[in-house]
């Protein structure tokens, strides 16, 4: 086990004449953690604290007739049963805070259930002990409904509709298309032009973020008409600005409180929690705690959802990829929380960190009837990256080439043109490569040992393709786009062309640096929206690069 | 019945911070009349370091010992808007929008120091030992603490400063994919021996060997925390952990951690990193974020040395001795690949 900083790497980009940056300075917060004293947010006891407890769907996909609370009411210790009809704003997804994507989610399902474990009601009680008592005696008449779990089973005719915002089970992108496209240059042609081609498919397994802590919140009145609020939360504002859109308060209401969390790795930015405290709070009066017992966290509690990816590459027979096409299915699970995020960021990322002339992907957000998937460390790149990587040892494989050499074959360099249609800059690929062999001792040739990512790019593989090969499949109708990027500039053209059964760009387009932009001169103003604004939202919903309901 | 050796390569790059950017965080600095500061934010520390590394960068740009600035996270009420720890974005965007709020904040120190002194501020600098004094003539100085006091008491002056970092929104086409994603990109290329048992199909993690590029390494002690334990996660999500172990089926999920499969002491390898850094224009110092990518090239990494070492194609993840054995049947046996380095 070491640790090496092999300064001599770029020692010509850095000024290394620091006085505290580069220095192994002990952490601010070590001693409170190593001594058990750092405060999480389960470390804020209140008198009179109650408990809340839900109740979970025992099914994979059912409609709710009728939930019966009057046993659970009768029980002892029981404050209160909280149901659907009690959130005041009982829809929402979790970046309508980023104005992406519809609203499709409630907090506490009345209608119907789309995955085992979907809570329907909420037990406040004085002990935790009576609330799961309570939780075994609410009556909920189910009518159990067909379910489906495989992505690809999910978008054929006929699936059952997992979440009704969406009916075909497919999230929509731009209000246009029920996948999000990525064309560059032409795959097929690039296919036809290669000596081989080799495919490959992957499966990317749902994981759990399993932080030590488990995610919660404790909300208490507190002077003055606000709420105090403890939360273990990966993002202060999210879970802030979603408790304001579902309970309708005011955002100078809430009073947050965090910061120091033990363990998120993304699974704690779904912003379950806090407005579940809050409305506690709000309907007793009391301090009120509701955290996942592991239980939750390991298979209600969101995990890292699955990815299926089917990779083609057209390969010359000296290892050079000509052609990279990517079919993606993410796991979204039953909403959409922030799945359809990471597949644009997943396709912002293709074909990978080399420089490929024709790169094509279709990527699909699907429902299906599981726990709804969330952001874990490496969100929307993990998976993709696994697919990519198990598939270059293939190539490597096919064409008889070291897989080092290959991926320094195929390495971005700087001022190669990406697939995303901006150069590439600041890349270092090949010189990881090239250490990592070297500590491994895995002999490389003298052109890959002499290989660089500050030479040989730019130039022609700079250039954008003289031509892309464009479609319209996956067009869907009912959405229209609406862009919250292009709000505040009413005089760009709209993001709709005409629609065109195929659409060529003859004319490559200047290519631009990706430049690190000047700030803001005024600072953003990001205030939540008044209770006015979010009253509208379910029926405003627009999205990053849109979608409107008609 | 044998234990095959492999070795497995991958290499990747990772996106830093939200993609497509308009995703904002401020930072507020202020000092009290003893040159103390406070840095404000409402960002989250997951473990990761983020108080710290912000602390570095708040008394690099301040110019003051790091004893002498402490960082407060997430409290609504006094902690500007931050969007939240994720998407490796804590590092570079906080760090500088702390940045800018230091540089503020350090203008008036100089300001109220040049006051003292009697000389113009722009002939200033700090010795990062908690003294400024006229360049070129250290012997004309005075300690941060008594310009802060002055800027207190005497000159009314408030020594503090505002900062935000946003990264504005970019939007994507719907029928190309042109997008800017991201201002800056982390790198790695990892190897990973395994021994693969062709009788009982279990693989054992021998070692990884790797080389991340993080743009500057803020604080290397971090950065090592972060890289060993994230690859070690990699390790496990390629051949131990899931929540569904028959996907799309959801039977047999785990209900906690005697089900929840994850390596224990006696399964976690050794690890032996090189760190590069090439600076991101952008980044606070340089800085880029090691916080996600760590993980990443060691699922196919992992894969692709049980190939090296029986010649099976693991394909889906978690890597099981079920898969590896059913795998060896298939192939007629193990078929162990040619040896590397």
């Amino acid at each position: 086990m070491s640790i090496e900083f092999r300064k001599e790497y770029f020692a010509d980009e850095r000024d290394d004449n620091l006085n505290e940056v580069g220095k192994p300075t002990q952490r601010q917060d070590a001693l409170g953690h190593v001594t058990g004293r750092s405060p999480y947010f389960d470390d804020h006891l209140f008198d009179g604290l109650l408990h809340i407890r839900c109740v979970r769907s025992p099914h994979h996909h059912a409609r709710i007739r009728r939930i019966d609370t009057s046993e659970a009411e009768r029980m002892p210790g029981v404050v209160r049963i909280i149901t659907g009809k009690d959130v005041p704003h009982n829809l929402n997804t979790l970046l309508s805070l980023l104005d992406f994507g519809l609203d499709d989610e409630p907090l506490l399902s009345d209608k119907k259930v789309a995955y085992k474990g979907e809570p329907v009601a909420a037990v406040v009680a004085e002990t935790e002990r009576a609330a799961r008592d309570a939780v075994a005696k609410v009556r909920v008449d189910w009518e159990e409904l067909p379910a489906v779990f495989d992505v690809e089973d999910a978008v054929k005719p006929g699936a059952p509709v997992v979440n009704e915002v969406y009916p075909k089970n497919l999230f929509v992108y731009h209000g246009r298309y029920d996948h999000q496209k990525l064309r560059y240059g032409d795959v097929e042609a690039g296919f036809r032009q290669a000596d081989r081609i080799i495919e490959g498919r992957y499966q990317m397994s749902p994981i759990e973020q399993a932080p030590t802590e488990t995610c919660g919140a404790i909300a208490a009145p507190e002077t003055n008409d606000r709420y105090v609020v403890y939360t273990s939360t990966q993002a202060l504002f999210f879970s802030l600005d979603t408790t304001s859109k579902l309970l309708k308060t005011p955002s100078n209401r809430l009073h947050f409180i965090g910061g120091t969390v033990g363990g998120g790795f993304g699974g704690k930015v779904d912003s379950l929690h806090e407005p579940m405290a809050v409305l506690g709070t709000m309907l007793t009066g009391r301090p009120c705690k509701y955290i996942f017992d592991r239980e939750e966290e390991m298979q209600v509690g969101a995990p890292r959802g699955a990815e299926r990816w089917y990779l083609k590459d057209g390969v010359m027979n000296d290892g050079r990829i000509v052609a990279r096409k990517f079919v993606g299915y993410f796991d979204s699970g039953a909403y959409t929380r922030l799945s359809s995020y990471a597949i644009i960021k997943g396709v912002g990322h293709l074909p990978g960190p080399y420089t490929i002339p024709n790169v094509y992907a279709d990527v699909y957000c699907v429902f299906t009837n599981r726990t709804p998937a969330t952001a874990m460390r490496g969100f929307g790149i993990t998976g993709v990256d696994f697919a990519i990587e198990a598939h270059m040892d293939k190539v490597a494989h096919e064409v008889g080439l070291d897989p080092i050499e290959l991926r320094i074959l195929n390495a971005y360099r700087d001022g190669d043109m990406k697939a995303h249609r901006r150069l590439a800059k600041n890349t270092a690929l090949i010189e990881c490569c090239q250490v990592a062999a070297e500590k491994a001792k895995w002999p490389l040739s003298q052109a890959a040992s002499q290989a660089s990512s500050l030479r040989d790019g730019g130039g022609e593989r700079g250039r954008l393709p003289a031509h892309t090969a464009t479609d319209q499949n996956g067009l869907v109708s009912g959405f229209t786009a609406q862009s919250y990027a292009k709000k505040s500039r009413a005089t760009q053209p709209s993001a709709t062309p005409p629609p065109q059964m195929a659409r060529h760009e003859s004319a490559p387009v200047t290519p631009r640096v990706e430049q690190p932009r000047p700030q803001p001169v005024q600072p953003a103003s990001a205030p939540p929206p008044p209770p006015a604004a979010t009253e509208q939202r379910h029926t405003r919903f627009s999205s990053i690069s849109g979608l409107r309901r008609r | 019945m044998a234990i095959h050796r492999g070795r497995g390569f991958a290499s990747i790059n990772y996106p830093i911070g939200m993609n497509l950017g308009g995703d904002p965080s401020q930072a507020l600095v202020h000092s009290n009349p003893g040159g103390k500061f406070m840095v404000a934010l409402s960002s989250i520390d997951l473990g990761q370091g983020m108080k710290s590394v912000t602390r570095q960068i708040a008394a690099e740009t301040l110019g003051v010992p790091v004893e002498d600035v402490y960082v407060d996270t997430a409290d609504s009420d006094t902690g500007p808007h931050c969007m939240g720890s994720f998407a490796s974005r804590g590092t570079h965007r906080v760090g500088n929008a702390v940045i800018q709020a230091a540089q503020e904040a350090r203008s008036v120190m100089l300001e109220a120091a040049a006051e003292e002194l009697e000389v113009d501020p722009a002939d200033l600098v700090t010795d990062g030992k908690g003294n400024i004094h006229v360049k070129g003539a250290p012997s004309k100085s005075i300690t941060t603490a008594e310009a802060c006091g002055a800027a207190q008491f005497k000159q009314g002056r408030t020594v503090s400063g505002r900062g935000i970092f946003l990264i504005p929104l970019s939007e994507v086409d719907a029928d190309t994919g042109e997008m800017t994603p991201v201002s800056c990109f982390a790198h790695a290329a990892l190897i990973v021996d395994v021994d693969v048992d062709d009788e009982t199909g279990e693989i054992d993690v021998i070692q990884m060997n790797s080389a991340y590029e993080l743009g500057r390494a803020l604080n290397p002690r971090l950065v090592e925390q972060q890289l060993v334990g994230g690859a070690w996660m990699g390790m496990s999500h390629a051949a131990w952990e899931t929540t569904e172990p028959y996907y799309p089926e959801r039977s047999h999920g785990p209900l906690d951690f005697n089900t929840y499969l994850m390596p224990g002491p006696g399964d976690i390898a050794p690890h032996n990193i090189a760190i590069l850094e090439r600076p991101a224009p952008d980044g606070p110092f340089g800085g880029k974020g090691p916080g996600e990518m760590c993980a990443n090239p060691v699922l196919p990494a992992m894969v692709n040395a049980v190939f090296n070492a029986v010649g099976v194609r693991i394909d889906e993840l978690p890597i099981t001795p079920e898969k590896v054995l059913r795998g060896i049947r298939a192939n007629g046996g193990a078929q162990p690949q040619g040896r590397r380095g």
